[in-house]
């Protein structure tokens, strides 16, 4: 069980926080504008990579924040903790987890 | 030594507090502080079970988790535990135990029969034999006659408890090397757990005593536990199984209670470091027999004597290819047992080893291995043979008698926790032994378990690591921890592990995994059969499977499959460890989340007075609500029709506290729901309130309900009352996540106010029998309007929404007023001859009026377009979640669209679920065009309504088709949703 640093509330236990899929997802628009394929894309094609993962969490029995984490697939070592809305930490390569 | 195998003196146990129990119905006796297994060595029982395939007779292989033979079921009925080993249930008094897969005992057991076939049993035999015609012809012979024990009847009524922990460092296994890493760790003010699983502590030193300061261990050990028990930041953990180390330092263990109160409890302990001392297992030699009962690990066979004052037989034949078991010679010896011989198979056996030998006077065979065992119930003679480094057998000599086979085959690191953490493992051949790689953080391993075999050296590696914990967490400590001396010999290089073979034999009788009765010849069958990846040879045989996991078998294991497969031991691998270490009872997991704990429900505010006037409450979506209330021997529909009747007629009061709110505010407040609803919000006035659609990212109806806004920047987002919890996360995740920019806040208020909602014509004679602060008169608030002012005496919110169709108002007021609110209500309402209804009185009106029921009347294909909102889409230019869903070419295809459905006068209701087909279609090629989602009789209309999803339904108005289901073929005409006043004249009164 993953130890995970809300931004807003210190470390807890994973049983605390519901996995929100990966960060950094784009959502096109306005729907007009956008393809089919684009947006088939935007909704179900994502990247699983082995090793980081840039991904969303939300402290669902604390603050009920949502926030980023930098992830290691393998080890589960989580590298970084940012905030929703803010670029990737300095610490994560740039083209990380997410499309 | 006279009559059983209890010796006069020694051991740990109490023979002060004898105690009786049962195994497969005879009566024995043992002493406190005895295991299951040594009280039934202790009374002559060799044969405790039979193997799981081929029912062979088996006896008690080792002392601890390990044991791969001894299981046993304990207890009766509903408090029975299946297949526990008997080397861990520590001795009670009245104990019940029966030997597993035995019938109708262990030692004479119906279907030992089997055994004679194990040539027509190898490896993979189901997979070849039990094809044709099908598996299922055999799976019921075969199930009765393999397996293990039988699980519980009825309901555990025991208790369990969890229990969360901290700690900077929690040390595993409570060992000489567990011990010394606490103490260090714990030095300074680091909060230390230390967990072991026996009753005490000392780990191996309490069975295999080694001189420390030229004592008995048991003066250092006890100073060092009194010692650690006066530290106020260490917490010992005794009978406590570590079953588990999972990402980030979480151990899991389970607490073994005996007397009263919870049975078992769940640690679950977070720590900043793990250290691992749980030891090592000693492995079985792979020889022809091995399995005959009295053939013993030899630490075990010295721990029965030194630990329990048993001898596990008369006369014993020590077989080695290390130092450890001359140990155990040694204790026989002195406990008055007659070691003929110990046989070492290395050529040289170290200096050391030969001089203690002779100086007990015990012979010494180097080069010597065992070559077979006679004695089906109970070991009668051994044959012994030379044997050279690649384990190839000479001549059998002639058997010599015994009736005990001491084997010791060297040790193995246990280092399922350390795996399970994701450690990486090689082997060492210096050691003998599989290891852990140098560096590896999240677990740590010490002594034993590192493969360091010499007490001196674990020590000083257990100190070492101790004090590293505690520097690395903070806590840097420096005390005066006196190294012991031990009195031990030193280490030598480790014979090569092999199997003991003569050039003639296949190997079929040289058990490697005794629990599932793979053999030798089995494991090089799945070599020679290409499952030779260590987890196709574990599936392909069942080797490492089931109760003990392979801790005694994996590691001959993987040393047959190298030399089958000319590979190296690291070649072959290792599985991968799963948790738990030793099976732990689902009731540990459950800890009190059982029966009415499982899902706690929420009761409605009012819940007393709902139960006061008698009313049928039931589970609904988590909250326990009135489905009815029946007066004296009403039936259910008796009661449903006159609730319907009365809100129709009159007036009926509904409790619908449980209706969704959450209040959405902020300046963007506005700007954040167009967002989010199919409709348009941003035209939605102070005051005002709307009926709406919500849609997820696929364009599919996740959920309605009724927008209202309170004032400029405050709305209420009413949901249904199954997704007020859900829907309110997925706000926050919109605004969150995707508009942060967004100047709005979300509130989840459902469970502040409780809502009673009176309607039905006479509605609002009944709300004038109250003082209010609101205007509510036709004119000042019509239909679909929110007022908030005073109500009674407290704060309220009035919405004029309708869920029955009827003049409506929905009073909320704070929780706390709910109860008392519903009590008047109903006084005050008897004027006018109110009538409380419950859930099932209003699904019957909303189906009436042809309201939609989210989840009822739409599933996960169910679009905007198909429930009436075709219009509201096109008109709406902003975009809102999923709408770019709805414009994929499947919304624009043929889709199964909401209608009602008329069936002719006098017919009974349509069934739920029934199919519309096209009947033209042959029956078993026909597929569906819609089915029936709601369907009831309506007391009102007095006949059936019923809506429906039907395909291209609202341009098949008028049409009249067929329906099938189990109850027939019937048919119904379609119609609009609509069946009761489908003009909306009474909601406006």
């Amino acid at each position: 069980m993953l130890l995970i640093e809300c931004p807003w509330c210190g470390p807890r236990s994973e049983i605390e926080y519901s996995y929100g899929g990966p960060a950094h997802v784009t959502r096109p628009g306005p729907a007009e504008a956008v393809s089919d394929v684009e947006w088939a894309t935007y909704l179900h094609t994502r990247q699983n990579p082995k090793g980081l993962h840039l991904e969303r969490w939300r402290h669902t029995h604390g603050c009920r924040q949502w926030f980023n984490i930098a992830r290691d697939t393998v080890t589960h070592r989580i590298t970084a903790v940012y905030r929703m809305g803010e670029a990737p930490h300095e610490s994560v390569p740039p083209k990380g987890g997410a499309t | 030594m006279s009559g059983g195998y209890r010796l006069a003196s020694g051991g740990r146990i109490d023979r002060s507090r004898p105690l009786h129990f049962r195994m497969d119905g005879v009566m024995h006796s043992g002493f406190a502080g005895d295991t299951l297994a040594s009280a039934l060595l202790a009374n002559g029982v060799r044969v405790v079970g039979r193997s799981f395939k081929l029912h062979r007779p088996r006896g008690v292989m080792a002392a601890g988790v390990e044991e791969t033979n001894a299981l046993v079921d304990v207890g009766k009925g509903a408090n029975a535990e299946a297949n526990l080993k008997a080397t861990e249930i520590e001795l009670v008094d009245g104990l019940e135990a029966r030997s597993v897969n035995a019938w109708p005992r262990a030692d004479r057991d119906a279907l030992g029969v089997l055994g004679l076939l194990k040539p027509f049993l190898p490896a993979g035999f189901y997979y070849k034999t039990f094809i044709r015609p099908s598996w299922d012809t055999y799976e019921g012979m075969i199930r009765r006659a393999a397996g293990l024990g039988h699980a519980p009847v009825g309901v555990d009524p025991d208790t369990y408890e969890k229990q969360f922990a901290h700690a900077d460092v929690v040390v595993v296994g409570g060992g000489i090397a567990g011990l010394v890493a606490a103490w260090s760790a714990s030095a300074g003010d680091a909060q230390v757990i230390l967990i072991d699983d026996q009753p005490e502590l000392g780990g191996t030193l309490l069975g295999q005593p080694v001189p420390i300061n030229g004592d008995a261990p048991d003066i250092w050990l006890s100073r060092v536990e009194a010692e650690l028990r006066a530290r106020p930041n260490v917490r010992l953990l005794t009978r406590t199984t570590a079953t588990g180390v999972y990402d980030h330092h979480f151990v899991l263990a389970c607490a073994r209670r005996l007397g009263a109160g919870p049975r078992q409890r769940l640690w679950k302990i977070r720590a900043k470091k793990v250290l691992l001392a749980s030891g090592a297992f000693e492995r079985p030699l792979v020889f022809p027999d091995n399995d005959r009962p009295g053939v013993m690990l030899a630490g075990a066979a010295r721990t029965y004597v030194e630990r329990y004052g048993v001898a596990a037989g008369r006369s014993a034949i020590v077989v080695t290819n290390n130092d450890s078991a001359y140990h155990a010679a040694f204790s026989l010896r002195a406990a008055g047992v007659k070691v003929s011989a110990i046989a070492d198979l290395r050529a040289s056996p170290p200096r050391h080893a030969l001089d203690a030998a002779r100086h007990h006077d015990i012979e010494v065979m180097p080069a010597t291995a065992p070559a077979g065992v006679a004695g089906r119930h109970g070991v009668k003679s051994i044959k012994l043979a030379s044997v050279d480094g690649a384990g190839r057998l000479g001549a059998a000599s002639q058997p010599i008698d015994c009736d005990l086979v001491c084997m010791s085959g060297g040790w193995s690191p246990a280092l399922h926790l350390y795996a399970q953490a994701g450690g990486a493992m090689h082997f060492d051949a210096e050691r003998g032994a599989i290891v852990p790689d140098a560096a590896f953080e999240p677990v740590v391993c010490v002594g034993a378990a590192r493969g360091t075999f010499t007490l001196a050296a674990s020590i000083a590696e257990a100190y070492a690591a101790g004090a590293h914990a505690a520097h690395a967490t903070g806590h840097p400590s420096n005390d005066g921890f006196i190294t012991p001396k031990v009195d031990e010999w030193p280490q030598v290089a480790a014979a090569p592990i092999v199997e003991l073979r003569s050039a003639r034999s296949r190997g079929a009788h040289s058990w490697v995994d005794l629990q599932n009765d793979v053999t030798a010849a089995d494991v090089r069958l799945a070599a020679r059969e290409n499952y030779r990846s260590v987890e196709h040879l574990k599936r392909y045989t069942t080797l490492g499977m089931a109760v003990d996991q392979g801790k005694t078998s994996n590691v001959n294991a993987i040393a047959i499959m190298a030399a089958a497969t000319e590979r190296t031991m690291d070649a072959v691998g290792t599985t991968r460890f799963r948790p738990p270490y030793t099976p732990t009872t689902l009731g540990a997991f459950a800890g009190r989340e059982v029966g009415q704990h499982y899902r706690p429900l929420r009761r409605l505010p009012a819940h007393e007075a709902h139960a006061e006037l008698g009313a049928v409450i039931e589970d609904y979506g988590g909250w326990l609500r009135p489905a009815f209330y029946p007066k004296a021997d009403e039936s259910e529909a008796t009661a449903v029709t006159r609730e319907v009747l009365a809100v129709r007629g009159g007036v009926g009061l509904f409790d619908g506290s449980p209706l969704g709110k959450i209040e959405v505010c902020g300046p963007d407040a506005a700007e954040f729901l167009n967002r989010i609803y199919v409709n348009n919000m941003l035209t939605l006035g102070v005051g005002k309130a709307r009926y709406g659609l919500m849609l997820d990212e696929n364009g599919i109806v996740k959920d309605d309900g009724v927008l209202s806004r309170i004032s400029a920047d405050k709305f209420l987002v009413g949901t249904t009352s199954a997704g007020a919890n859900s829907i309110g996360y997925w706000l926050e995740e919109w605004l969150n996540c995707e508009w942060p920019h967004l100047n709005a806040t979300i509130a989840p208020v459902t469970s502040q106010w409780a809502v009673m909602t009176v309607t039905g014509p006479r509605a609002r004679d009944l709300l004038r029998a109250f003082d209010t602060s609101i205007d509510l008169s036709a004119g000042a608030c019509p239909h679909m309007n929110v007022r908030e002012g005073t109500f009674a005496g407290v704060p309220a919110r009035i919405h004029r929404v309708s869920f029955t169709g009827e003049l409506s108002f929905e009073v909320a007021v704070p929780a706390r007023y709910g109860q008392a609110l519903w009590r008047e209500m109903l006084k005050r309402g008897q004027a006018f001859g109110v009538t409380p209804y419950g859930i099932e009185a209003l699904m019957v009106m909303r189906v009436e009026k042809g309201y939609l029921h989210i989840g009822a009347d739409t599933d996960g294909t169910t679009m905007p377009q198909d429930v009436g909102f075709a219009e509201i889409m096109a008109k709406k230019k902003a975009d809102y979640a999923g709408k770019r869903s709805t414009m994929l070419p499947v919304g624009r295809d043929p889709r199964r669209e909401f209608v009602g459905l008329e069936v002719a006068d006098g017919e009974a209701p349509l069934p739920i679920g029934a199919h519309i087909v096209d009947p033209s279609e042959a029956a078993d090629t026909r597929r569906t065009h819609g089915w029936v989602t709601s369907t009831c009789f309506s007391p009102t209309l007095e006949r059936p309504v019923a809506l429906a999803l039907v395909e291209n339904g609202r341009a098949r108005m008028g049409e009249i088709v067929t329906l099938t289901s189990t109850h027939g073929r019937r048919s119904a005409t379609v119609v609009g949703p609509c069946a009761y006043d489908p003009n909306g004249e009474r909601l406006n009164g």
